[in-house]
């Protein structure tokens, strides 16, 4: 199967590197998934996104990216994020009170999402 | 006599307390040295990422006049961002970067251009409150370990000035009622070695010209990775999601802020490493006046047993010389 390299930078680490069959992840005008040969693409991604990884052994590593840009050039997909988790960091139980809290105040709609993105990548229900 | 003896041993215990703490002080700098280090280190996938990325970008955009990259006309008033520490004992870190932000405020005086304070560290915040010079915003705290959200925070004030643009109508502010500014610059300490650190001072906005300095940077850092075939030839035609105008307006204020996100790191690698050499002088120091101390000390109790002594034999020979006479 044809392959492609990834990376998943965060402004402070590099989150993920790896091989990958397919990339998931919604830009600011929809859904988009890449698959390797993909034309040279540069998108920005919503507010609190998830970015799902399919590797080449059928794993999927998922990840919440905030403040992300996506960019493809011809092997090799990077997704560029202020902040990024993995699903496997990421507390429930913090986000969920996140959550929990931002609903009461109006002001915190970028807390909210981000909650609501983490959660959602590490799979929970919002 | 006793009593100087008594003193003298007073000040030894003094600077030996004050020689363990300055002694941890440099153990805690060496150790976050090479911390600040790592952290420049991790910082730099992204930084040369979205550099490759702003590459693409100026060299796909149809048109490239975001006033991010374009030079005002008639620049009338400039940011300087003066990154300081929260502490002191770092030498004269403090006092190089103040110093370099001076130059480069007169530089801009000469130029004809008003310069306007933002101060990061309570160091700087300081040094400019106390000769009551006027500061547009200060940021403190985070010195020793800048978290992203530090930059980002800073960087988007300065951005929305920036943005702002010094539209003065004579001595007020401009239309928007803002005090924007045409320049951004950057005033920090860049981390040579852990013996030298150079105050630098570095324009953030307007940008240069970016595909340019994206192609030296990879030439410089194919060197060291092994060379990656995909930087050379020419770049692909890309498609954009948004267009390519916004996603530049988006990006270019995100790559503001890691400039300024680098610069805290290297700011904050070189004040540990700056408080460690003065740690290191203030250790050895107090070493030394320790070693003079003892020295002085000994000489005194040597002095009031040898002034014992002879009080005891004065008396011995006085009592004996009673006794002969009887």
């Amino acid at each position: 199967m044809a392959e492609m390299s990834v990376e998943l930078v965060a402004v402070e680490r590099r989150v993920w590197s790896g091989k990958a069959s397919s990339v998931f992840a919604r830009t600011t005008e929809g859904e988009l998934g890449v698959l390797p040969g993909h034309a040279p693409l540069l998108g920005e991604l919503v507010e609190g996104g998830v970015v799902k990884v399919r590797t080449p052994d059928g794993e999927t590593v998922t990840a919440a990216v905030f403040g992300g840009f996506l960019s493809v050039t011809g092997e090799k997909v990077s997704v560029l994020a202020e902040a990024a988790e993995l699903a496997a960091e990421i507390d429930v139980n913090a986000a969920r009170e996140v959550l929990r809290s931002a609903e009461d105040g109006e002001d915190a709609s970028s807390a909210r999402a981000r909650a609501a993105a983490r959660l959602k990548a590490a799979g929970e229900t919002v | 006599m006793a009593a100087q003896l008594r003193v003298l041993r007073r000040r030894i215990r003094s600077v030996q307390s004050t020689k363990k703490i300055t002694r941890a002080m440099e153990l805690i700098a060496t150790s976050r040295i090479s911390r600040a280090q790592a952290r420049v280190e991790a910082a730099r996938p992204y930084a040369k990422e979205i550099t490759k990325v702003l590459s693409a970008l100026a060299g796909a955009a149809v048109s490239l006049d975001t006033p991010l990259l374009v030079e005002r006309e008639n620049p009338q008033r400039a940011g300087v961002l003066v990154v300081t520490s929260d502490r002191g004992m770092c030498g004269a870190y403090n006092a190089n970067v103040i110093r370099a932000a001076e130059e480069l405020q007169a530089l801009l005086r000469e130029q004809g251009k008003t310069p306007k304070l933002y101060v990061i560290g309570r160091k700087g915040l300081n040094f400019y409150r106390f000769r009551r010079r006027e500061i547009a915003q200060s940021w403190t705290g985070f010195s020793e370990q800048p978290g992203y959200e530090n930059a980002a925070d800073a960087g988007n004030t300065l951005v929305s000035a920036f943005l702002a643009g010094s539209d003065d109508t004579d001595g007020g502010a401009g239309a928007d009622g803002v005090e924007g500014v045409d320049e951004l610059h950057v005033v920090y300490s860049e981390f040579r070695s852990m013996l030298s650190q150079v105050p630098t001072a570095r324009r953030v906005a307007p940008l240069e010209v970016e595909y340019s300095a994206a192609d030296s940077a990879d030439t410089a850092e194919s060197g060291e990775s092994g060379g990656e075939g995909s930087s050379s030839g020419p770049l692909p035609s890309y498609d954009f999601e948004p267009e390519a105008d916004i996603l530049l307006a988006n990006l270019l204020p995100k790559y503001i802020n890691t400039r300024i996100f680098a610069a805290l790191l290297e700011a904050a690698a070189s004040e540990s490493a700056a408080r460690r050499q003065a740690m290191k002088a203030a250790t050895d120091n107090a070493n030394d006046m320790i070693q003079d101390l003892t020295r002085e000390a000994n000489q005194a109790r040597q002095a009031q047993i040898t002034q014992e002594i002879s009080e005891i034999v004065g008396g011995a020979e006085a009592l004996s010389t009673v006794g002969s006479d009887e």
